[in-house]
């Protein structure tokens, strides 16, 4: 269904073949399986094999996004999260790496903070949520410092043991050529550690949507976090699994974003 | 004449948590311009230490240092260290690469900028200039390592096994290639290694260390009587394995060197 059988004579062309096949078969069966997932559920729903009052149904999940877009409401609830998550994700990659390089210049200061670092960052950031409630309000500011907080620490040791770990024969080759600490950050260790500050943004990202989603679910009027809450509290489940498919796609959404990012790096370096 | 770099008398040791290691024990020697030493001695003798102190990336704990009879100052500008492995930066292009010392030092002129191009189409690596480290061969990469010590126009030249990483054919070769640019140049040059050949074929003095704590064995002049002196004739000259033997001995005279280090 590929290729002509005059190609596949060469063992190139069917090495080729074989991957184009091999990555036709996963990408089909990948939309099949959504498919047929939509294509049971809504049946199920439609025939009263689940109730669909509790499950909803695909039909009934996009006529309500319908008509959420024609009274323009929906756009205000995915707008905030969405700026919420972006603010909060751009803070902590900013102050990661700041925070990172100061630790690395400070030798010092990194082994007195470990510890300190270690804690907040395995303690669960969903305790705070209420106590930020309590001290910024209920507003936007306390759901992007519920973002950060999720995501900030861990980002800071990890790009911290990253900048740790550059080549130590590279930084003494900027010492041989008379350079001096700084030179060695930013020749050697900024541009070496670009690939794990993209990973480590790739890992921010979901987890600030996390971190929001979990603010909005304590102090929030708009917001898709909000409606889920607002939503399984009036039982309207069709506003629910609308709000859940629309921050599923925003995951996916902001995350071939970053993808996009490190494309663009890798054709340049 | 004032040498161009006099050791009087260094000790170097390392301090760790489990005790005191004793690496360098009065070592004193001298190099005087446009010479090319070589010092060999067994591994981890404390060879590597002993260039780390003369470019002043540590402090010896006494003894003296001294550049044209002057007290070394930390990070001479005068000297240029070639480390073993090449080092060239994947996110740079050669061309950027080999200006990094310019770049640091602040002396990234339009002059040094026609320099660098120049030295990269004299060794061959003109067409590369825009190419990543990675397209070049292992040879070229320490080309172009060596334009960017020789770019900063060190009076003195210390090299730390610079070919050690490379494959034995291309090493033979690379050597033969860079030693012959070093001599074309005038430069000084101290070569740390521990292939006894590189040293003979390279070099117009070896200098032996014994095991550690490393301390002047032996100094072993050498001269080739040969038309075209470049490293891979004096590899078939018979002086070659004269000298190889005198300073093969010298080594295991010491008792110490084991047949695995050759």
């Amino acid at each position: 269904m590929v290729k002509s059988p005059k190609k596949r004579s060469d063992g190139q062309e069917l090495f080729l073949y074989r991957l184009r096949r091999h990555r036709m078969i996963v990408c089909a069966a990948r939309i099949l399986i959504l498919i047929l997932f939509l294509f049971l559920w809504e049946v199920c729903a439609d025939y009263g094999i689940i109730d669909s009052f509790i499950f909803s149904s695909p039909s009934r999940i996009a006529l309500c996004f319908w008509e959420m877009v024609l009274d323009h409401s929906i756009f205000l609830h995915i707008g905030i999260t969405l700026y919420e998550t972006i603010v909060s994700f751009l803070l902590v990659t900013v102050s990661g790496i700041l925070i990172a390089v100061l630790l690395w210049c400070s030798r010092g200061l990194s082994e007195i903070l470990e510890p300190y670092l270690v804690v907040l960052n395995s303690l669960p950031k969903s305790a705070l949520a209420p106590l930020l409630i309590v001290w910024l309000g209920a507003t936007p500011t306390t759901i992007i410092a519920a973002g950060m907080s999720v995501a900030v620490f861990g980002s800071i040791m990890n790009l911290y043991t990253s900048f740790t770990t550059v080549d130590r024969e590279k930084i003494k080759l900027i010492y041989t050529l008379h350079g001096n600490r700084r030179h060695a950050l930013f020749k050697v260790v900024l541009p070496s550690s670009v690939p794990a500050i993209i990973s480590n943004m790739k890992v921010n990202i979901g987890l600030c949507l996390v971190g929001v989603v979990i603010g909005e679910f304590l102090a929030a009027r708009n917001g898709l976090g909000y409606l889920i809450i607002y939503s399984s509290q009036v039982f309207k489940m069709n506003w629910l699994l609308m709000s859940i498919v629309l921050l599923c796609i925003m995951a996916m959404a902001l995350y071939a974003v970053i993808g996009i990012v490190e494309k663009i790096y890798r054709k340049k370096f | 004449m004032t040498p161009i770099l006099e050791l009087k008398n260094i000790d170097y040791s390392y301090h760790t948590l489990d005790g005191e290691t004793k690496a360098l024990s009065n070592i004193s020697f001298s190099l005087t311009k446009g010479e090319f030493t070589a010092v060999v001695g067994p591994s981890g003798c404390g060879k590597s230490t002993l260039l780390s102190l003369i470019d002043g990336l540590m402090k010896p704990e006494s003894g003296e240092l001294l550049m044209n009879g002057e007290p070394l100052t930390e990070n001479s500008s005068k000297i240029g260290y070639m480390l073993q492995h090449d080092h060239l930066f994947e996110w740079r292009t050669v061309y950027r690469n080999v200006l990094l010392g310019a770049e640091i030092s602040r002396k990234l002129t339009p002059e040094i900028k026609k320099r660098a191009e120049e030295l990269l189409e004299q060794y061959g690596l003109k067409q590369f200039a825009r190419s990543k480290p990675s397209e070049l061969s292992g040879g070229m990469r320490q080309r172009a390592a060596l334009i960017r010590t020789l770019l900063l126009e060190p009076e003195l030249l210390l090299l730390d096994e610079p070919f050690s990483a490379l494959d034995y054919q291309t090493r033979l070769a690379v050597s033969d290639d860079i030693g012959q640019i070093i001599r074309k140049s005038g430069k000084t040059a101290l070569l740390v290694t521990h292939d006894l050949s590189e040293a003979v074929s390279l070099s117009d003095r070896v200098i032996v260390l014994t095991k550690r704590p490393a301390a002047v064995a032996r100094i072993v002049p050498i001269s080739f009587d040969l038309e075209h002196d470049t490293p891979l004739i004096r590899r078939n000259a018979p002086e070659f394995k004269t000298y190889f033997n005198e300073i093969w001995k010298e080594l295991n005279h010491d008792g110490q060197i084991t047949e695995k280090t050759v």
